[in-house]
């Protein structure tokens, strides 16, 4: 359906953590494709598998006790998990870069923004000083950062959150990568701030035509950037589609669940409590057998307790991990 | 913040940018710590002692006078501090002895930070094996009975300066390193650390350049302290023989000649022993106010 050229195609990553208490399959047989220039949008609660599955792409997966036992990942036809390190960091910040939650602490407190971008620049381009100087100026231009010449020689501590995410943005994008990861990156800014950083990275992609995973627990924000979204739960993909459909219809139990527990304007005032999903993310150490949602799901039978359902594509690219989908 | 700026305007100041800088920050912090300034006073005052005095007072240090009437002199107006026992200026051989142990004191101090800054690098960032290995040998190190060995290290180099500052550093690297790696631990952790490996920064390049810088605070101050325990080192061995030799002074050979004499001239003991308690007491005392100075979190 999608007749632009794949950039991304992970197949069944599993990204595992082996700790004290056991191991912890953080990543569990995920699959995403992303094409070139495609905004996708990732989306689960807190340890469902999403930070783990970016820092899998960029290879920077702390280990021990992280580590990557399975899969594949193509970035442009080549898998990255046969790469060496060497190879890793002529790609890191150069054909893929990626943007953090916490702008606070992103940013070096002993060099100046001018410094710390201009190190992205001349780390994959051989330019000398004052050009890359030139292309950091133009590059905090791009960014919407007033006064791009004065604000080159000052300190992180002399800016705001907004504006240090804008610094990282900046950052990421100083060598044109092909992919941009951008893990929860508006999540610890307020909402109008939010806003900002949104449009100015939907503004970017326009321009410069990169591709953009977004990685969110934030419906919201996807579906105001993406075209395709992705739902994990428990370190797998429950559901996959173009975010039209998944709001308007999803299939997956879970994607409802999430879906009903957004208020709404439009309703009418009730007083009836805001619907939930039932009980809790089941504990990594104790991944329940069958369908791992079934503890949670209103649908689940015998066999939902018994089996693991495998993804299908139900209508055409609309995959769903389900054996009782709910009906459009 | 406010009141500071409409003082600044009242004395038709303009706040410049200079007032918010870290350093400007910490120089003015230092200023108002009595204790730092005491140390300072005394540093300053060595520092021309030592280094301003040799041109005031232009006598050879090695210059003996010829014949019993030159030894043991008194201050006089020829020889302001006295003779030594061969009839050698004190004050001259004190400026020239200043300057071998101030430069041993600094050059080894900075070395040995700089040892302790890699090793504790290294074991801090890579943690895992590494970090057991060079922990382990720094922890061997310390549990080495020092003094012993320095003699023995000393007497197997040879004599001279050059060798004093190596053993100075071979034993005196550890309390950094260990220093070192502690902050290393916990910057490594720091978003920026993984915002600069998401930029394709090697290890080498964030251990040097990203770390490190963050650790110079704490480092200048350890250094500082660690120059008036080196100079304190360079003594102890000079005083036992092993260190700078005759003709040549150092404060610390001065007072290893002039123990035999302890009774005939005890001056020739306490002009070498005051300048080495007046430079370490500075350090100290400067470094301390720096500690203080550099913690944001302490009121000054």
């Amino acid at each position: 359906m999608d007749n632009r050229e794949v950039l991304v195609d992970i197949k069944n990553l599993r990204t595992f953590f082996y700790t004290e208490d056991g191991v912890v399959p953080a990543v569990d047989g995920i699959d995403l494709t992303i094409h070139r220039g495609e905004v996708v949008g990732l989306v689960g609660e807190s340890g469902c598998g999403k930070s783990v599955t970016a820092l899998s792409i960029m290879r920077l997966i702390p280990n021990p006790p992280g580590k990557i036992i399975g899969g594949e990942i193509f970035f442009g036809g080549e898998d990255l998990l046969k790469k060496n390190e060497e190879a890793m960091r002529m790609i890191r910040g150069d054909k893929i870069s990626m943007i953090f939650q916490e702008p606070m602490t992103s940013l070096n407190p002993v060099y100046t923004i001018g410094d710390q971008i201009s190190e992205a620049i001349t780390l994959h381009q051989k330019i000398d000083d004052a050009e890359a100087k030139k292309r950091t100026i133009e590059m905090l231009h791009l960014v919407g950062i007033p006064e791009p010449e004065r604000r080159f020689s000052q300190y992180p501590h002399e800016m705001s959150g907004g504006m240090r995410q804008r610094v990282m943005i900046a950052m990421a994008l100083s060598s044109n990568p092909q992919l941009l990861i951008s893990d929860e990156a508006t999540t610890a800014l307020d909402v109008t701030i939010q806003a900002q950083i949104l449009d100015l990275m939907r503004g970017l992609q326009k321009k410069l035509g990169m591709a953009i995973l977004i990685i969110t627990h934030n419906l919201a924000v996807v579906a105001e950037m993406a075209e395709t979204i992705s739902i994990a739960y428990a370190g797998k993909i429950v559901e996959s589609a173009s975010a039209k459909e998944i709001f308007k219809s999803p299939r997956h139990p879970y994607t409802y669940g999430l879906l009903q527990s957004i208020p709404k304007f439009t309703e009418k005032k009730t007083n009836e409590p805001l619907p939930a999903i039932e009980g809790m993310v089941p504990s990594p150490y104790h991944m329940p057998k069958g369908c791992r949602f079934n503890p949670r799901c209103p649908f689940a039978t015998e066999k939902c307790r018994e089996v693991e359902p495998e993804i299908v594509e139900l209508t055409p690219g609309h995959l769903v991990r389900c054996f009782h989908p709910i009906e459009s | 913040m406010a009141e500071k700026a409409i003082e600044a305007k009242k004395k038709g100041q303009k706040m410049s940018s200079e007032d918010y800088t870290y350093v400007g920050m910490v120089f003015h912090r230092l200023t108002r710590h009595k204790l730092a300034m005491v140390g300072a006073v005394m540093l300053i005052f060595i520092l021309l002692f030592v280094f301003v005095g040799p041109l005031v007072w232009r006598v050879n240090p090695n210059q003996q006078i010829e014949g019993m009437g030159g030894l043991f002199n008194p201050p006089s107006r020829a020889h302001p501090i006295g003779t030594d026992d061969y009839g050698r200026d004190v004050l001259a051989r004190m400026f020239f002895g200043g300057r071998i142990s101030l430069f041993i004191g600094f050059i080894s101090a900075i070395s040995s930070t700089l040892v302790g800054a890699v090793v504790g690098l290294v074991a801090g960032y890579y943690g895992g094996w590494a970090d057991d290995l060079l922990m382990r040998f720094t922890d061997a190190m310390l549990s080495i009975p020092t003094f012993p060995l320095l003699i023995a290290l000393a007497s197997v180099l040879g004599k001279g300066v050059w060798q004093i500052i190596l053993v100075i550093v071979v034993f005196g690297w550890m309390a950094d390193a260990r220093l070192v790696r502690g902050l290393a631990l916990s910057l490594k952790e720091q978003e920026y650390v993984e915002a600069a490996r998401a930029i394709g920064a090697s290890a080498n390049r964030i251990m040097w350049r990203h770390l490190f810088p963050n650790t110079l605070a704490v480092l200048i101050v350890s250094t500082t302290i660690g120059i008036g325990g080196a100079i304190i080192y360079e003594a102890s061995i000079s005083f036992l023989g092993f260190g700078v030799q005759a003709p040549f002074a150092s404060w610390g050979n001065m007072l290893q000649n002039a123990q035999q004499f302890i009774w005939k001239s005890p001056l020739l003991i306490i002009y070498p022993g005051l300048a080495i308690f007046m430079t370490v007491l500075g350090f100290n005392f400067f470094g301390d106010g720096l500690r203080d100075a550099i913690d944001p979190k302490l009121k000054l």
